[in-house]
């Protein structure tokens, strides 16, 4: 059992938890990620490990309330205990001096990218980090974003906040300006990632993503996160989830994500359904759903 | 629901002495193949006592018993199935106890006809003692009829063993531990200690009750489970040895499934058998929406393979509310299916269309989803070195089979994560984990042993018990000097 510490609603659909994960806060690296079974009817899902607090005990971890499990989780009350958190699963993201260092982050990519660009920054890297969300308010950890890089740049789709268009045109810019790229990293949708590795492959700019296929135990026994790399089929749980943007097949990880739309639709509703009234994440998700 | 009460209904005739009956092996009930297919029962009743007497009876109480050879454990079968015969169920219960610990699950998954009932002297003329049976019955019968004892173990010796995985290899050397008196720590990577019992077999073949018992008896002799533990990530070898554990034990199984390589695997409506029966046995799937996993509707499945597994999963997808047809996909004959007899059996009583000497070559989809897959006839040629005839593709024999979903079970891998983190563990070409001294099962590492299917590849559940059993004594021995030495 896993005692919710914290808990915050930053925009709209996001929360931040802070978990009492002891055992895991003193391992986990950045990059990787812990996956939670909220009750004894619940499914195991995988979310990235935002802040490890060894000294604490801490997680903090940035949860999009997205469908079903995602939203029982966003009314969840601080003091609360969630079944099980298992991890910290993954390959940590590698940390060295690479000299200038882009990452880019989208939605909860953001959560994602954070830890990674601390931990580079503090190796001596000059890191940009490029936010993008949909609309102002959906920008998270901007504050956290700056004092973990050497520049931050918000990107908004429809302009209401930092520079309007997407992260890819900021990402242009910068090749443009003939800024010194020695990496990107990327996190966020895949369609995102998608687009910077595009972007960046006819420059030769080594690009690394981070995948986040359907996983079920995540330790490399079901193969339910299976992504083709460089034609051959790796388990993004074990393997990654960190993988090179450029050798990935993103068609067959957007194809495979279809997997369980009905059925994922089918429990959201059931869910709305039972809730109603008594909820107010599901207002929210049918104004932002 | 099957009436399973008669068990305890019927009145027992025990004669003084039970004289031996020649008739042929006693059958157990079963539930109807038009009934079970839909349901998720078990599918053998199991014997009533009346009929557990019978059978037992029929053992001739060889002096060299050659069944017994035939158990990796060594249970002493004429012993108990005199007990048996005279209706002494409990005291049966005890002697199979005393060196197989988990006797209701190997009764039901032991491959008897490989191993205990093949060297059966009275099935060299007639069909062998049904000795799983009854090993099953006693087992049953104790669960059901005898109140949980406190179970004597020796005083504790202070030591501290850590047990890396909780599927039979793992749990059968805690269990021996702590009998002798060792404080013992079970870790497990995932929500629900059992392995292969729990996230693999599905109920109809052993419900999770039983299982569920059998992990209440490690309770009582107060044995920890540490669940969501995957070690290799949250500790290493090293850190356990610094937390103070005098030894280690590592039983994590062969769990990484093995995929064909053909094009089209990718698709949606492609499982490896594992991911399939997990989705089911250990998260519900077949409940949902009142569990949260998805298993996407199918109505029409392909499986590949011929072991366990493959049957497992072809009957657990015939047993979901949308399924219309199961096909399955072996390459070779019926005779050289690897499954237990009784397995295979009870898939063609159901309806499993099963094709023999047949190999997939590719999976087709439309709109990303399963649509069919494209198989050649295979026929068999020399035996190749596992003995059996190697099977050999026909020739511009492609077949289309029309199906939405399909499921591989190919066997599955060793799974790295526990070698990864230690450099000084020796591993084979295939990760194995080598033994340096397989008497007492010793790594290459000192005070860490291993066994079950990390060192052998997929096996059997009562090999991996019994080299859980091996390695317990082993441990025993190696913590008890250290312990001398100190002193
Ligand atoms: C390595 C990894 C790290 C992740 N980190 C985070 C994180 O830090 N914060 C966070 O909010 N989410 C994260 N995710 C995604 C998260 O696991 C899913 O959003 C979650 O399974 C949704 O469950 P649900 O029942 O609420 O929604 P569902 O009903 O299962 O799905 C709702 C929507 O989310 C999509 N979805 C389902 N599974 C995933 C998935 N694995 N990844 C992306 N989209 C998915 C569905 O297609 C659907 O549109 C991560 C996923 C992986 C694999
Ligand atoms: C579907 C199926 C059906 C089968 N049917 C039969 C049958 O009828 N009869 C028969 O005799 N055999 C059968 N087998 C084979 C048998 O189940 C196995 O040989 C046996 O379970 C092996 O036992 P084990 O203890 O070595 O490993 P497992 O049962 O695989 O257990 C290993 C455990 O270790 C855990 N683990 C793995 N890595 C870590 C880690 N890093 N940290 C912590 N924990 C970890 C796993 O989660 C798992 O719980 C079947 C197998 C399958 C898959
Ligand atoms: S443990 Fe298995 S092999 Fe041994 S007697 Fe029992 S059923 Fe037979
Ligand atoms: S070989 Fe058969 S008849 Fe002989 S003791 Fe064993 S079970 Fe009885
Ligand atoms: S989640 Fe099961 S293998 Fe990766």
């Amino acid at each position: 059992m896993f005692k919710i510490l914290d808990k915050k609603h930053l925009a709209p659909q996001v929360f931040r938890y802070l978990l009492d994960a002891p055992d895991i806060a003193k391992k986990a690296l950045p990059g990787q990620f812990v996956i939670i079974r909220l009750d004894e009817t619940g499914e195991r899902i995988p979310i990235t490990i935002s802040t490890a607090d060894p000294t604490h005990g801490t997680l903090t971890l940035y949860v999009q309330a997205t469908g079903k499990t995602s939203m029982e989780m966003s009314r969840m009350k601080i003091g609360d205990f969630i079944l099980d958190v298992v991890g910290p699963l993954g390959n940590p993201s590698p940390i060295d001096l690479f000299g200038t260092v882009v990452l880019v982050g989208g939605g909860f990519g953001i959560a994602a990218i954070h830890p990674i660009a601390h931990a580079l920054t503090q190796a001596g890297n000059k890191t940009i980090s490029i936010l993008g969300a949909r609309t102002k308010e959906l920008v998270i950890l901007e504050e956290e974003m700056s004092k973990a890089s050497t520049i931050v740049q918000v990107v908004t789709d429809d302009g209401t906040y930092g520079a309007k268009g997407l992260v890819t045109d900021t990402l242009q810019e910068l090749i443009e300006k003939k800024e010194p790229i020695d990496r990107v990293i990327a996190i966020g949708p895949i369609v995102m990632m998608k687009a910077v590795a595009d972007l960046t492959r006819p420059y030769g700019i080594s690009t690394v993503v981070s995948l986040n296929p359907i996983m079920i135990d995540g330790t490399g026994m079901c193969g339910a996160c299976r992504v083709t790399v460089n034609g051959e089929m790796k388990f993004a749980c074990v393997d990654g989830p960190e993988f090179d943007g450029h050798a990935v097949d993103f068609e067959g990880l957007l194809n495979r994500m279809k997997t369980y739309l009905p059925e994922e639709a089918e429990a959201k509703e059931k869910y709305l359904k039972e809730t109603e009234g008594k909820c107010r994440i599901a207002e929210i998700s049918q104004i932002y759903g | 629901m099957p009436d399973r009460g008669n068990i305890s209904n019927i009145r027992l005739k025990m004669k003084k002495d039970t004289q031996r009956h020649k008739g042929p092996r006693t059958q157990a009930p079963e539930q109807n193949p038009e009934e079970r297919r839909k349901n998720f029962q078990e599918v053998s009743l199991g014997y009533t006592p009346a009929m557990a007497q019978l059978e037992a009876s029929r053992c001739i109480q060889c002096k060299k018993p050659k069944c017994v050879i035939g158990c990796p454990v060594r249970v002493a079968i004429p012993d108990f199935l005199k007990q048996v015969a005279k209706g002494d169920f409990l005291g049966a219960a005890r002697t199979v106890k005393n060196s197989n610990a988990l006797p209701a699950v190997t009764g039901r998954v032991c491959p008897q006809e490989d191993q205990c009932e093949k060297h059966c002297v009275i099935g060299i003329k007639g069909e062998p003692l049904a000795i799983g049976k009854l090993e099953r019955f006693v087992a049953d019968y104790e669960r059901l009829h005898q109140k949980a004892e406190t179970i004597e173990t020796a005083p504790p010796t202070g030591k501290r063993i850590a047990i890396i995985g909780a599927g039979p290899a793992g749990l059968t050397a805690a269990a021996d531990l702590a009998k002798l008196g060792h404080e013992v720590v079970i870790f497990e990577a995932l929500h629900k200690p059992g392995g292969v019992l729990f996230y693999g077999i599905p109920e109809f073949r052993l419900p999770k009750e039983i299982l569920e018992a059998e992990l209440d008896y490690l309770k009582r002799l107060g044995i920890e489970i540490q669940v969501n533990y995957v070690i290799g990530k949250i500790k290493t070898l090293d850190e356990l040895q610094e937390d103070g554990f005098d030894a280690i034990f590592i039983g994590t199984g062969a769990g990484l499934p093995y995929f064909l390589d053909i094009p089209g695997e990718n698709l949606n409506g492609v499982y490896s058998a594992n991911e399939f029966l997990t989705r089911i046995n250990l998260m519900h799937a077949w409940e949902f929406p009142v569990f949260d996993t998805p298993l996407h509707h199918h109505k029409t499945f392909v499986v590949i393979g011929g072991g366990n597994t493959a049957l497992d999963a072809a009957r657990t997808a015939l047993r979901l509310p949308t399924t219309e047809k199961v096909m399955l996909v072996y390459r070779r004959s019926r005779e050289e299916l690897p499954a237990r007899l009784e397995e295979i059996k009870h898939a063609e009583e159901e309806g499993i269309e099963f094709h023999y000497l047949a190999s997939p070559l590719e999976i087709k989809g439309t709109n990303g989803w399963v649509s069919e897959i494209v198989c050649q006839k295979m026929e068999l040629g020399e035996p190749d070195t596992s003995g059996r005839k190697h099977p050999q593709p026909v020739e511009n024999s492609a077949f289309p089979l029309k199906t939405d979903a399909v499921i591989i079970a190919l066997g599955s891998g060793v799974n790295p994560l526990i070698a990864k983190s230690a450099s000084d563990l020796q591993t084979d070409s295939h990760g194995h984990i080598e033994l340096a001294d397989p008497d007492i099962n010793l790594t290459s590492r000192p005070g860490v042993f291993a066994g079950g299917d990390i060192v052998t590849g997929a096996a059997t559940v009562i090999s991996a018990m019994g080299a859980g059993k091996k390695a317990a004594q082993g441990i025993h021995h190696y913590v008890m000097k250290v312990k001398k030495t100190l002193i």
